[in-house]
């Protein structure tokens, strides 16, 4: 009964890890998409979600499955519980990376704004959170789980700092609302990704230490 | 043995109602694994355990089966006790109401207490020992007698004549065991006409008429199929209403289903004790997640 528990286990951490790795290229290729101005680029990004939908129903399946046959406790339990988050997380970190990609698609229609937001930096900082977290989740990393944790607030306050450039842009640019609102919604997006790589990072600290630290201020640091 | 330090730092509310220190009221009334429930008594009695095990050895000859095995039981709690084939659960089990006596050249050292009152002292009546503490065992063994007459045996060996007191006892104790409605109108038949759950639920209904305070279980729906085995684990969770029960089972869905606390045991040793919720989520000690999880040896 247990191996067969652990080679079921086996499977899913391997297709869990096959969800996270095409969706941290879904959210590389959409910034990039962003960054160069690329409609096509965004394009594959928009028409390749399918794919991480199908893997998300059947990791989720899997998740089902192993609950119903194998009735997991402990630490099995615990992976089972957040394997069910984490890929819920995933898949909708691949739908922000289709909304970012559907923004460029407008955005690079345009004219480009004159307005100075470094979506650059934003970007890379939310993805390094993403792939941080999935570290975690491979490593069974309880301390990269932290600091990603801690990350989150640095990539909410260039956010702040996007919605006021683009607030005072808006004032004086009356004929460019709609790209302004374009691209302050890139920042929304980005600032939801890396906050669904911090819940992925307080799932991996459930799964390790079995404490939900969800809602909780970090004590550790 | 385990350290209450040690649980002290890991799970300092949780243990607390079963550690060293008798438990109190308010604790139980928050905490999540351990819901108040009605009926449950308050003041210095319902505080205390109703057993505690101190310290205690045991020896089967020359092999020693128990090492140190320290635990107290909550008044009015289900206990369940797991671990692998031998590592002393039902050794454990058989020590709180002196079934160990029916064995030649078994040995105990160390303290086992029911109401604060040492019950391997050598003038102690073992027969009012185990009516406080009835047993129900792996295969049920009604008396080759009727129905009526397995129900109110203990009271009719302990000299209860009147027959209405005797009828009252049977009906309420079969009603206590939900098997009343299945076999009121068949009370004078053989209890060896009734089926293997029916047979069962007869010995606890045999088993709680004369009052127990605590029901110790071994491995009470092993010899059950799974439908039996409900009603038996439905039957656990009214019964604490009244009693406390120890359980001893191979059957870790079943501890996690119908248990307040856990304790597993490996080789004689009590590795972990503590709220069952925890214990199959988070176990503390490394042996007892490979245990749960599977992964033993």
């Amino acid at each position: 009964m247990a191996m067969h528990l652990l080679h079921a286990i086996e499977e899913l951490k391997k297709k869990v890890l096959a969800l996270s790795t095409l969706v941290e290229e879904r959210v590389a290729d959409a910034t990039r998409a962003l960054e160069l101005r690329d409609s096509e680029l965004a394009t594959q990004v928009i028409e390749g979600d399918t794919k991480i939908d199908n893997i998300e129903v059947d990791v989720e399946e899997e998740c089902l499955k192993i609950l119903a046959l194998h009735q997991p406790v402990a630490s099995d339990l615990r992976f089972i519980v957040a394997a069910l988050k984490i890929n819920n997380d995933l898949e909708r970190v691949g739908d922000l990376a289709v909304n970012i990609a559907e923004r460029t698609q407008f955005i690079a229609s345009q004219p480009p704004a004159n307005v100075a937001l470094d979506f650059s930096t934003m970007a890379t900082k939310a993805r390094t959170m993403l792939k941080r977290s999935l570290d975690a989740l491979v490593e069974n990393d309880v301390h990269i789980a932290r600091e990603v944790r801690t990350s989150d607030d640095e990539v909410d306050a260039m956010n702040r700092e996007m919605y006021r450039a683009v607030q005072s842009a808006l004032e004086t640019q009356t004929d460019n609302v709609q790209l302004l609102i374009h691209l302050l919604n890139v920042s929304r997006h980005l600032e939801r990704v890396a906050d669904l790589a911090t819940n992925i990072a307080e799932d991996v600290i459930y799964m390790i230490e079995g404490e939900i630290v969800r809602h909780k201020t970090e004590k550790y640091l | 043995m385990l350290s209450m330090t040690q649980f002290a730092k890991e799970e300092s509310d949780d243990f607390a109602a079963i550690g060293q220190n008798p438990p109190d009221d308010s604790h139980l009334a928050t905490s999540a694994s351990a819901p108040p429930r009605e009926g449950y008594a308050t003041g210095n009695d319902a505080q205390r355990p109703v057993i505690r095990a101190s310290n205690v050895d045991f020896f089967y000859g020359n092999a020693q089966a128990l090492f140190d095995v320290s635990m107290d039981v909550p008044r009015n709690r289900v206990v369940a006790l797991i671990g692998p084939s031998g590592c002393g659960k039902s050794t454990f089990l058989r020590c709180l109401n002196r079934m160990t006596d029916l064995i030649d050249g078994v040995r105990v050292n160390g303290s086992i207490q029911l109401d604060g009152e040492e019950i391997n002292r050598p003038d102690l009546d073992v027969i009012e020992l185990r009516r406080r503490v009835g047993m129900i065992f792996q295969r049920y063994n009604p008396f080759p007698k009727s129905i009526f007459e397995n129900v109110v045996y203990g009271l009719r060996i302990s000299g209860v004549r009147d027959r209405r007191a005797l009828e009252e006892a049977c009906e309420r104790s079969l009603r206590g065991a939900a098997l009343w409605d299945e076999v009121k109108d068949r009370l004078k038949e053989s209890a060896f006409e009734l089926s293997g759950g029916q047979q069962q639920r007869l010995c606890i209904a045999r088993a709680t008429a004369v009052n127990p305070e605590v029901v110790l279980m071994d491995e009470p729906c092993s010899a059950l199929d799974p439908r039996s085995t409900a009603r038996i684990e439905k039957l656990i969770g009214e019964l604490r209403n009244k009693y406390t029960i120890v359980i001893v089972t191979h059957n870790m869905q079943q501890a996690s289903r119908v248990s307040d606390f856990t304790g597993f045991l490996y080789e004689g040793r009590l590795v972990e004790f503590g709220v069952t919720q925890t214990l199959f989520t988070k176990p503390i000690e490394k042996e007892t997640e490979d245990y749960i999880t599977g992964r033993f040896g």
